[in-house]
């Protein structure tokens, strides 16, 4: 299986006349080819990624110029805002809790079905669909209606979101499916002569040779389930609400940005939650070098 | 345990994890039928009247805007949206993949780094970009970043899609004395169709849900997507609506459900192969 982790080929160095023949251009038309990507890298990832360090230290409403203030949103965010704080408890807790669900159910389900049947196709298309659906805003108005017993209580309120999201099991299922059918089944046969049980089987062969894939799922999922936010927003009216449990960070920030327009409080908490993923995702990365196997033949 | 009945025990453990996974959707549709009072009341399946007063609600429209103009905004959004990815993530992915330049590997590190980067971390200045362009209260502020080639998951996509078409047609495109332009639109495009589609369905479902861009950017009722206006809604307390907010949760749901019918093969896969995350 391809992932994201692939490296591109190594060109063969060859000789120029060869390379003139393979290449027969000058670079300025690759650069023709990814013009469009190259403006929208510049004016709408790094620089607006630049934009917002600077208007993190400034007071910005949208309407005026900004004005410097210096830390003053950090020390406000950081010391001043209790809601803050809330949302990033509520948010800690639902990527905590809905990440792992999640991914279980998603192991879980693909170990189900793969197995050789005509009907494998159908089911694994049936688990995705609430992944397609799932982010719409209609299904978080049936969530609504659904859970609305629940979502007039704090903790019950976060766990109809974390249903909603372990509801969505079927992509990384689709994923771990993938990957299960790469492992040989040479290796299953080999833990089968030994007398290996299920279990046995599952901890040597199946966790170990799936562990790139998991590594994979696990930093998608972490990443996507920090920037949740339709679900919070429908199930809340917008408010976070009650009493800030299903206060997302996104739904914290947009409150600030887009409601309150205090642009320069919303980009201060937009840097601290990208340097929070980063950190996350580099402590992922560090961590897979001892639990994720790359080698063998999968 | 004997083989036929083993398989009839694996279809009914499937089937009976499946059934409760598709229930809120089920749900969903019979709701729609269901008068406003009732669908609070019960959660069973089957209306005890069928009624079609929900759909009939909205024939009147919403907030003075008829209901199909959300659908045409939507579509013409999703579509833009869709439009907008093929040609540039295709254009950005035959570099990535067939072209040599300086820089390409630090290049494409950073592509792939901005496929985990949270919109939250660009979308103020995005915004006042936008503001300053003019382009609040247009679709523009949703298509032109996929014109620029920003949606890095489609790049990718496209890039491990050429990767798997062998180099020698290239070389004997090339040996004709075809140029990298002819080349990417007579040999490549047409060989990387499971890609374009794929790219374009998943564009389409995708910016069809997606509530946040859209809440930020577009403020005028008649210019309103479905989202927005199933945003109408859930702003009311009133539960007299709820029928009505079903029924337009459901018809929303609609153009979603077709694509997956016609092309789940392709999407599961295309999805599966890419490590492409939905």
């Amino acid at each position: 299986m391809t992932t994201v982790l692939d490296r591109p080929p190594r060109v063969p160095k060859t000789r120029t006349a060869d390379r003139k023949r393979r290449y027969g251009e000058r670079p300025s038309v690759a650069y023709l080819f990814l013009s469009p990507w190259i403006v929208g890298a510049l004016l709408l990832t790094l620089g607006p990624m630049a934009a917002s360090l600077y208007l993190s230290f400034t007071d910005y409403d949208l309407f005026t110029s900004p004005e410097w203030t210096g830390l003053d949103n950090y020390l406000r965010i950081l010391t001043d805002d209790p809601h803050f704080w809330n949302s990033v408890w509520a948010t800690t807790k639902f990527v905590v809790i809905s990440v792992p669900v999640q991914l279980a159910a998603a192991l879980g389900v693909a170990m189900l079905i793969n197995r050789r049947s005509r009907a494998q196709g159908t089911y694994r298309s049936a688990f995705y669909a609430p992944s397609l659906l799932g982010a719409s805003v209609s299904v978080a108005v049936v969530w609504r209606v659904i859970f609305h017993d629940w979502v007039g209580q704090p903790n019950r309120a976060l766990l109809a979101l974390v249903l909603l999201a372990v509801w969505q099991f079927g992509a990384p299922m689709v994923i771990f499916l993938a990957g299960l059918q790469q492992i040989p089944q040479e290796y299953y046969d080999a833990v089968a002569v030994d007398g290996a049980g299920r279990w046995r089987t599952f901890v040597s062969i199946t966790l170990p040779m799936l562990s790139p894939v998991i590594f994979f799922n696990l930093v998608l999922d972490t990443i996507r389930a920090f920037q949740v936010f339709t679900g919070a927003y429908v199930i809340s009216n917008g408010t976070g609400g009650p009493s800030d449990s299903t206060l997302f960070y996104t739904l914290y920030l947009y409150e600030k940005g887009f409601v309150e327009f205090k642009m320069g409080y919303a980009s201060a908490m937009a840097w601290l939650l990208l340097v929070a993923v980063a950190t996350i995702t580099a402590l992922l990365f560090r961590s897979s070098r001892r639990w994720v196997f790359y080698g063998g033949d999968a | 345990m004997n083989p036929a009945l083993r398989r009839v025990g694996w279809h009914l453990l499937v089937l009976a994890l499946l059934v409760p996974l598709l229930y809120p959707i089920v749900w969903l549709a019979a709701a729609s039928f269901k008068p406003s009072s009732e669908i609070l009341q019960s959660l069973a399946l089957l209306p005890k009247q069928v009624i079609l007063d929900n759909y009939a609600a909205l024939a009147d429209g919403l907030g003075g805007v008829p209901i199909w103009r959300f659908f045409v905004n939507s579509i013409l959004v999703s579509g833009g949206c869709a439009a907008a990815n093929i040609l540039s993530c295709s254009l950005a992915g035959y570099a990535f993949a067939r072209l040599r330049f300086r820089m390409r590997a630090p290049l494409f590190g950073f592509m792939l780094a901005t496929i985990m980067l949270p919109t939250h971390a660009v979308l103020i200045p995005q915004y006042t970009i936008f503001q300053q362009l003019g382009m609040v209260d247009t679709f523009w502020p949703m298509i032109l970043p996929k014109l620029l080639a920003t949606d890095a998951f489609f790049v990718f996509l496209m890039v491990q899609f050429m990767r798997n078409i062998p180099r020698e047609l290239d070389e004997a495109a090339r040996l004709d004395g075809c140029g990298s332009i002819r080349i990417f639109s007579a040999v490549i495009l047409p060989l990387i169709r499971p890609a374009v589609i794929t790219t374009a369905i998943f564009t389409f479902i995708w910016t069809w849900n997606d509530f946040l861009t859209q809440l930020i950017y577009l403020s005028s009722p008649e210019k309103y997507t479905l989202p927005l206006a199933l945003r109408l809604f859930i702003d009311t307390t009133d539960s007299s609506q709820y029928g009505p907010m079903l029924a337009l949760s459901a018809l929303a749901l609609v153009p979603i459900l077709l694509f997956f019918a016609a092309f789940q093969r392709l999407l599961v896969e295309g999805f599966a192969t890419s490590g492409l995350k939905g």
